[in-house]
Order: C-alpha cells, then structure tokens, then sequence
C-alpha cells in the first residue's frame, strides 16, 4: 500500500472534442477498448500503484460516472478507511461550475487536509496508457522536485490534443504551452502532476487569492522559475482521447497484438466494472478477422478489422469493417457498415450501408434506430 | 427479525470421483462449466433468481478453490446483512466432530443454522447439475398441493433411467414409489436432486435418521423411503427444460457441446435469467487476421491466431498461428503452441501445449483428457525432472 500518496483524478474542464459520443456523458465514461470506459485506466493505474484513496472531481454530465464506478468495488476502492470518493461541484449556482480546477479544489479543501497522505498526483482521464505511479513518486523524491510532471514523447500523437512540454538538460521543465502553443518540443504533458499535498494546498489558495483558477495554465505554468517542476519520461503506449479522429486512431491501435499485451496487461491490469455477460458466440457462416469482441457478442456475419462491446449482435450477412460497436447494438441481415462508431444500443436494420472514412469516421447517437 | 420463508441448502461437498484428474484438487461444484462459468453457479443464480436469499453452502471435499471462489457471495447477489450466504464446512464440536457422513447428515449437523432463520420451508439442492430453474415456483406449487415434500422430477429416456433415482407417480403427482437406479425401471421420471421440505417434517426425520445406526444418512437411500413407508405427504413437480448431470468426462464434454447447437436449450444469453459468476478481469478477446472461428464460445482475454471449429474457450486461452482446436473444451489461462492441435479434448487450466503438438484424435470415440498445469511437449521428460 502506498500510504503516502493519494490520488486525484480532475474531471473539471477535460479538453473534449468527442461531439456526440459526451452528449449524455463526461469524457471519462466514454468507451473505450471492448470493455473499458477511458477513466478506467487512471484508475486501475493508481490502484496498480498501490494508491487507496482516489478522489475524482466531478464536473459536468457525470451521472454516467457514478454509475460506473460505483463504490470503487470493482477496483478494490470499497476499504473501510479510504476507498473511493466522487466530489461533484460545491455550486451556489451555474456560473460557478465555469470556474476553474483551483476553485472546486478550494471548496472540498476538507478532503485533503483529512487525509494522511504526504502526497498527491493529481491526473486526467483522456490519457490512455498503463502506468506505474509510484516509480513517478521515487523519482520525485529523488530528485527533490516541486513537481514531477510526466511527459511523453510523441512523434505521431494520432491527432490527441496535449500541451507542450521543454526540458533542460537535467530534465526541469522550463516551458510549457497549450497544444496550440507554438513552443518547438516533442513532448506532451499526460497531465499527471506529483507533488506534496502541502504544496497543492498552498498553490490553490495562493492562486486563488491573485486571481488565478487554473492548477496547470495559471498556478504551475506561471511558476516555472520559481519551483522545481521536473519532466518524468514515460515510455509505455499512450493514448490522447479527446478528438473523434484520437478516439478513433486510438481504438484502431488496440488492434495490434503488443499494444492489446502492454495497455491492458503491464505493468498491472486495467479493472472495470464487470457485467455478467456470457461467452462471445460464433455461429456457423460468421467470419471474424483482426478484431477486439467483448463478451456477450454474437457474430452470424463477417467482422474485420472492428472493435465490438459487449453484447453486439451481428446478424446473417451484415458485415463490420474498420468499425467500433458499442454495448448492445445491432447490425441487421445483410447490412453493412464501415468506418462507423456506434454508441450503445443503436440498431442497424436490415440492409443498410452506412460509411465514414478515418479522419471522420459516421457517428450514430446512443439508442439510434438506422 | 423477519420470518424466512424459505431458505436453501445447498450441498457442495462432491468429490467427483468420475471427472478424474479435474477435480484433482477441486470440488465436483468448482469444475469450470460454458466458457467462463463454474457448475455451481447455475444452483446459486437459480435461488438469487427465485428470491431466495439465505443460502447455506455445504462444503468438504477439496473446498479451497470453492471457498475462495464463492466468497461472501458477492457475485450472487447473497452479501446481505441477514441472511445471504454462508460456507458451512464439517466443524469440531465439544464432543468431537466428524465430516458429513452423508446429505442428510450435512443437513442434519447444521440445523442450528436452519433454526436461526426459522424457515417454514428448507429447499435442497445440489451444486452438481447444470440447469436454470425457479424454485419459487417449485415452492407455489408445494404449498397448492399442501405436500410435505415436493421432489423435483425430470423426465428421462427410457433407456437411461437405470442411472438415476426414480420415482413413480400416481395422477395427483403424489409419490407412490422411488427406487435408486432400478435395474428394470417402471417409470422414467428422474429425481433432480432438488427437494422443498416443510421444515418441522424434515427435522423429525433427521433425528430420527441420525438415531438409527444402520443409515447411510443419505436423502435418496433413507431419508425419503422412510417418509414413503410412513405415509407423509410426497409430492413430484415436473420440470421442463435444460438439465444435465456433468458426473462424468463425457457427460461434461457434451454439455459444453450443447452449448454449440444453433438453439442452445441451455440459453446463456436470456438478459432475463443471467447466470451469475465471479468474472475474471481481462480484455476483450483479440481474433487474428489468420484466425478462423466458427460455431464457437470464446470468453475475454483469449488470443487466438488459429482456427477453432465447434469449441468452448475459457478466458486467457492463448492459441498461436496455425493451431486447430475442434470439438474441445479449453479451460482458463491454456497456452497452445504454433501449429499444435486438440482434437475432442477437455484441457485443464493453466495446462501448456507445446508447439507442433497433437492431443486426442479426430475420430477417438474417448475424450482425451489434459490434467491442470500438465505440460504437453516434445521435452516433456526434461520438464519433469526439473
């Protein structure tokens, strides 16, 4: 157990450009990856860091959130001391909900000062990788760092958006820009930030006080020279979600074995909650080539190159290409479908042909009837 | 506290002596079952399903995995601050304790637990079968008919009866006659191994069972004949549907085999009656582009890059290019090598298959048998001795 460090997921203002797919939802309850929802990842990875006590500040459109992680149970978070906290806005009315992170920090300030954790990471639900978060914490305090942000290099980020992140030679941080910025760097923050609790608490009133709201743009990007902000380098599979095209590319990766063995495999597995669904079905005169099914599909027609949710069902003839099907949809006879994401439960009648291409890839609403 | 109306017993303890090398270490009620399932899940999701929430689980053979598996009972929906489920092992009492000598022994050692919920009714059953039924109905149907026992039946062919306990029945359905696996059987209605007992009846005859030395202290042997010799109120309740003793290698084969048939009687995918597991966390099972996979059940975490023709695959299986597995059972966590094949096999878990490998035959009338963590290659020898 690593008592000394809590963990925060910020759900406030998550860059999302995911259009119809966080109509109904946060950006952290999207699905992602057969089974998954992206928030899963996070925080299977602090529970795989032997992190106990996550927090996750809840923002917008979040009942999605609580239906899916409940009380923690599926990630071992249900311990009587610590476990799982959902802090939604402390809001007088709507204006506040535009304020910044440093604000809804301020509000649930009793969360923090009451645990007994010297430190906290602090990390987002739209970076997609499998990390091991104590290896961070070491490197932070052997360094004798502020804070330790982690970074990324990324030659092709598959069109995520992140901010841009310069290191000096001994690996401080001495620029950081939003992703439009024009700063020439090859690597991304994952938004994952380690530091003492001490310090956040200091940050969030300070910066309140001077007018600032915001823990990355305002309180650590203003800061740069007067704390030691250092890059940590991770070198495992990341994924940036947050544009459809990321969203799309991203899933598409799941499709390469060593990606499907890294993210959900090492250095611990992702957790989410389980539904008890039965074995995938294959019946005769289905055919399935280079793809990820959930269980509780049932495939009589022709599937390649696809991504299918629990519980799809596609029928006599249909055929799935390049596609991602969520839970429960239906692809009817004879249909055919390509470069298509299905939210959950739309239904495909019988003889369609619907089709997207990569960088824009047809979306179809949760429940659509097509 | 509230009255149970009727509360289940289910009997675990099974060795499973015919399942051989299965249940080496592991009860008859744990062996994996339909892709991701054990057998005893069936039983348990039938009472969450039938709103019986006081279930007491009756372990002694070989019960660690089963322990570990069933928990608190989560899964089930039985972690409930009154009630729900409890593991009742053979336990050491003042003046010495003793496994359970039979069934009605079990029941007998444990009816301080009954008592506690005060139960009118005790329902019976077994964590050896694989059927989906509603004991609430079942229950209905005792009270309508004002029976002491209703035993449930289940119609068998003819020809197979002598394997079974068989009852015959008058045009009331009361119970005239049960014989143990009669040689000549004058009926072909099948005991099912689940009785509704009103408990004051069924307490009576346990002491009076457990008073008699000569009793094998079984339900089927002793328990019911004696009720039918004096008389009490017998009652049979005919189920329709899937039911399937997997007692044996072949009978487990093919009800994993069943499964595969374009309408399964065994419906897994009823989203009104799901069977209820432990499930285990793993990815969604990655197909190939070389792979091919017809008239299968694949569960998540598998890996295949082979072909896979009329098998049942339990999760985390991995099979490299080029493997053929048909007409086989894979249990959790195999790994097969390149261009290995199974031919009409149960795999254990965790058993590994070498590359180039060959178990079991094409046109083998037996079904070949890999025991758990066996390992099957060409340095077999030199694995052993290590």
């Amino acid at each position: 157990m690593n008592k000394q460090l809590m963990g925060v997921i910020n759900l406030i203002h998550e860059p999302d450009e995911l259009e119809a797919l966080t109509a109904g939802r946060c950006l952290a309850t999207v699905p992602f990856g057969a089974r998954y929802r992206l928030i899963d990842f996070t925080l299977s990875s602090m529970v795989n860091s032997g992190i106990s006590k996550v927090a996750v500040f809840a923002h917008t459109k979040y009942r999605s959130l609580m239906d899916h992680v409940g009380s923690g149970r599926h990630w071992d978070l249900h311990n009587r001391q610590s476990g799982l906290f959902i802090l939604p806005p402390i809001a007088d009315d709507m204006s506040d909900l535009r304020k910044g992170d440093l604000y809804h920090f301020f509000q649930h300030r009793d969360y923090f000062m009451r645990s007994q954790a010297d430190y906290v990471v602090i990390a987002r639900s739209h970076m997609i990788c499998n990390i091991d978060l104590s290896a961070v914490l070491e490197d932070h305090l052997a360094r004798g760092a502020d804070i330790t942000v982690v970074c990324k290099k990324q030659d092709d980020h598959l069109s995520g958006k992140a901010r841009k992140v310069k290191l000096d030679p001994d690996g401080r941080v001495i620029a950081m820009q939003d992703h439009y910025g024009r700063l020439q760097s090859d690597l991304v923050s994952m938004e994952m930030y380690v530091m003492k609790k001490d310090l956040l608490l200091d940050l969030v009133e300070t910066s309140l006080a001077q007018g600032q709201d915001h823990l990355v743009r305002h309180a650590i990007m203003s800061r740069l020279d007067q704390l030691q902000v250092n890059g940590y380098l991770y070198n495992g599979y990341l994924g940036i979600i947050n544009t459809i095209t990321s969203y799309y590319r991203n899933s598409m990766q799941l499709l390469k074995p060593e990606i499907w063995r890294e993210l959900f495999f090492e250095p611990g597995p992702i957790y989410t909650k389980v539904k008890d669904e039965p074995p995938a079905c294959y019946l005769e005169g289905g055919k399935t080539s280079n793809s990820l099914i959930a269980n509780g599909c049932v495939i009589e027609g022709t599937v390649i190159n696809s991504i299918l949710f629990r519980g799809v069902k596609v029928n006599k003839g249909a055929v799935v290409r390049n596609s991602i099907v969520m839970q429960n949809g239906e692809i009817g006879i004879g249909s055919s479908i390509d470069h298509v994401i299905l939210d959950k439960e739309v239904q495909i009648e019988a003889g369609r042909d619907i089709r997207g291409v990569t960088d824009s890839p047809f979306i179809a609403v949760k429940r659509k009837v097509i | 506290m509230v009255r149970k109306e009727m509360m289940a017993m289910l009997l675990a303890g099974g060795e499973g002596k015919r399942l051989g090398v299965l249940t080496k270490d592991l009860a008859k009620p744990a062996v994996h079952f339909g892709g991701k399932y054990r057998i005893i899940d069936f039983t348990l999701s039938n009472c969450t399903h039938s709103g019986i929430d006081t279930v007491g689980v009756l372990t002694q053979y070989q019960p660690l995995v089963l322990n570990q598996y069933l928990g608190i009972g989560s899964p089930w929906g039985l972690d409930r601050r009154y009630g729900g489920m409890s593991v009742l092992p053979p336990y050491v009492k003042s003046k010495g304790g003793t496994w359970y000598k039979g069934t009605a022994n079990a029941i007998y050692q444990n009816m301080g637990f009954i008592d506690r919920y005060d139960p009118e009714y005790v329902l019976i059953i077994s964590g050896d079968h694989i059927y989906k039924m509603n004991y609430d109905l079942m229950l209905q149907h005792h009270k309508k008919k004002g029976a002491d026992v209703t035993i449930a039946v289940f119609e068998v062919p003819w020809k197979e009866a002598s394997r079974f306990g068989i009852m015959s029945v008058d045009d009331n359905g009361g119970i005239t006659e049960f014989r143990e696996k009669p040689k000549v059987p004058d009926s072909n209605l099948a005991s099912m191994g689940v009785y509704i007992f009103s408990w004051p009846v069924l307490q009576q005859y346990l002491l009076r069972d457990e008073a008699n030395k000569q009793s094998s202290n079984d339900f089927g042997k002793d328990i019911i004949p004696a009720m039918l010799t004096d008389g009490v109120k017998l009652n049979a309740y005919p189920f329709q549907g899937y039911w399937k003793d997997v007692g044996t290698i072949e009978s487990l084969w093919e009800a994993n085999m069943d499964l595969l048939s374009e309408m399964p009687q065994l419906d897994l995918y009823d989203k009104d009656w799901r069977i209820y597991s432990v499930n285990p966390n793993r990815p969604a099972q990655y197909i190939s582009p070389q792979a091919e996979v017809t008239e299968s059940l694949i569960t998540e975490g598998c890996f295949i890059e082979g072909k896979v023709h009329r098998s049942v695959l339990f999760y985390g299986v991995e099979a490299g290019e080029g493997t053929f597995i048909h007409e086989s059972v894979i249990m959790p966590g195999v790994k097969i090598g390149k261009g290995a094949r199974i031919y009409r096999a149960i795999v254990g878990e965790g058993a590994v298959i070498e590359e180039g490998m060959t178990v079991g035959s094409l046109d083998g009338k037996d079904i070949t048998v890999v025991a758990s963590d066996e390992y099957i290659g060409m340095n077999q020898a030199l694995q052993e001795v290590e």
